[in-house]
């Protein structure tokens, strides 16, 4: 059997993208991966529609996200008339495609994991980053790379270096386009796990099964409540906390919580 | 929020509640996402008269789906219009019906609060937002200008250069803009939207209602008048409210450190 034989195929209605739902973790594949994975117009408007089905489903209560082939996504395709590329609407591009699927991602109550299986390159770094959560394989790394072609970092990216691993870490990064390898990202906290290749999808599964057994409404409110704290002062947050607890108290899942602990077992918690 | 069976006031389209001095008044057409149709926008100044007439109603809340507060008037019907129609129609005199509430009328916005919605919210006394919450008059891309009072009530709540730049270009606005541009006084996250509204309507419903009416009257009058007339008017109504029962018993609550129990007199 050949590689390309054993990658993930688009399941309908995508045409760049897996989707499968099992044991309430929706996992999203990246599939276009003989261009590593690079956006095109179709792949941006999957992927929005995609994150947007996995949010009303009730049945998924977290999701991963993962590429096919050797990349993890390699960013923007980049296949274009050099002559012209002073003429392209990237403002726009950005404004009108791309940030409806990153806001969607930070606003979406259920946790996202990336599965960084292979190489994240430019709009690929920013996409992972976005994530809630990042396994990354041991041989692969990051790169920022934007700056070689004369851009900036751009999809929340100059945001979520900075918040994750600090100023002066992503300057370098994003000044460089230097590769981050998966150890050094560790080290950073750009991402929460390294494991050997081969093992990346498997263990952001296992750690997207654990979430979806949580109870989902509280994850939702606590990832609500994590990005108000990167901007709020410490009187609002608290406020914000109290308003976003209240909600949280109010889920039949926190009503389970609490008899669980009563009668020292642990709780069954259905996402309601 | 405590709500009882729907009032008598109910209509299709709009559901009305009552409890602890407070009427909510529920825009209920969410196919349509509440879009104001004449029906509805008729509905809605009924019970709001009614409700005003009623001694146990202190306060009045006008309140949408969390994904939409209002999102504009039902374009279809206006498509073929002639002016003529229009003004045989003559819909938005509607609107001056709600002038005449006197109670607190509070707008609480969630989801799109667009044209005629954003028009009716702004025609309330009090205007609170939930964290999604989107503004907006776009009625320039339809070729037209907002009716409602749009131009003057935006204008005068976040000055002419947002109002110019949303009524021009159809700019949208959201919570957080609206909050610093003064468009609206509190935004909540959603998730407990409809409680804080709940907390806000008791508070003020448990003000004395004379001092309430005097108080928006005032407050009114500061778009309409001379500073001069505008400072004689508030010191006209100050000074009436001390012939009120709930003067004597605030200001003897105060003195004896409990709270104040007004009864409306």
């Amino acid at each position: 059997m050949s590689e390309a034989a054993i990658l993930p195929a688009p399941t309908a209605p995508y045409t760049t993208l897996a989707v499968s739902v099992d044991e309430a973790v929706a996992c999203i594949t990246l599939c276009r991966p003989d261009k590593m994975n690079a956006f095109d117009d179709a792949m941006k408007a999957d992927l929005l529609a995609a994150l947007k089905a996995v949010e009303r489903d009730p049945a998924v209560r977290a999701v991963v996200l993962t590429g096919a082939g050797r990349a993890f996504c390699s960013g923007q395709d980049l296949q274009m008339d050099p002559d012209k590329a002073n003429d392209l609407p990237v403002g726009r591009m950005l404004r009108e495609k791309y940030h409806p699927i990153f806001e969607k991602l930070r606003s979406m109550p259920k946790p996202v994991i990336a599965a960084v299986q292979g190489v994240a390159a430019g709009m690929g770094v920013s996409l992972a980053l976005a994530c809630d959560m990042r396994v990354m394989a041991s041989e692969t790394y990051m790169t920022v790379a934007f700056i070689r072609i004369g851009l900036i970092p751009d999809c929340g990216a100059t945001w979520t270096l900075t918040r994750l691993i600090g100023p002066g870490r992503a300057f370098e990064l994003a000044a460089t386009g230097d590769r981050l390898s998966a150890e050094k990202a560790l080290a950073w906290g750009a991402v929460n796990e390294v494991v050997p290749s081969g093992q990346v999808l498997e263990a952001a599964m296992q750690r997207a099964r654990v979430l979806a057994a949580g109870p989902t409404r509280a994850l939702g409110l606590l990832k609500k409540a994590l990005d108000n704290a990167i901007e709020a002062d410490f009187p609002t947050q608290l406020l914000f906390e109290s308003h976003m607890q209240q909600t949280a108290a109010r889920t039949a899942d926190f009503a389970e919580g609490v008899r669980a602990f009563g009668e020292k077992r642990p709780p069954q918690f259905t996402g309601a | 929020m405590t709500t009882v069976a729907p009032d008598i006031l109910s209509t299709e389209e709009l559901v009305v509640t009552r409890g602890d001095a407070v009427a909510w008044l529920r825009l209920n057409r969410p196919k349509a996402l509440n879009a104001l149709s004449p029906s509805l926008m008729t509905a809605l100044t009924d019970a709001a008269l009614a409700l005003d007439a009623d001694p146990e109603v202190r306060v009045m809340v006008v309140i949408g789906s969390e994904r939409a507060f209002a999102a504009g008037a039902d374009i279809k019907e206006m498509a073929e219009a002639t002016p003529v129609d229009m003004l045989t129609r003559d819909t938005i005199a509607l609107w001056d019906r709600l002038r005449r509430v006197r109670k607190p009328l509070v707008a609480a916005v969630s989801g799109f609060c667009l044209g005629g919605g954003c028009e009716l919210a702004m025609a309330c006394d009090l205007l609170v937002a939930a964290d999604n919450a989107v503004f907006g008059q776009p009625e320039i891309n339809l070729g037209v200008i907002p009716g409602a009072g749009g131009t003057q009530r935006l204008t005068r709540a976040v000055g002419k250069a947002l109002a110019m730049d949303m009524i021009l270009t159809g700019r949208q606005i959201n919570a957080r803009e609206a909050l610093a541009h003064g468009l609206v006084s509190r935004v909540w996250p959603i998730e407990v939207f409809e409680d804080e509204v709940a907390e806000l309507a008791r508070a003020i419903a448990a003000k004395a209602p004379m001092a309430l009416r005097m108080a928006t009257e005032s407050v009114d009058k500061a778009f309409e008048t001379s500073l001069a007339e505008g400072l004689d008017a508030e010191r006209q109504r100050f000074y009436g409210l001390f012939a009120t029962e709930d003067q004597k018993e605030g200001m003897k609550a105060f003195v004896e450190k409990r709270p104040a129990r007004f009864v409306g007199r």
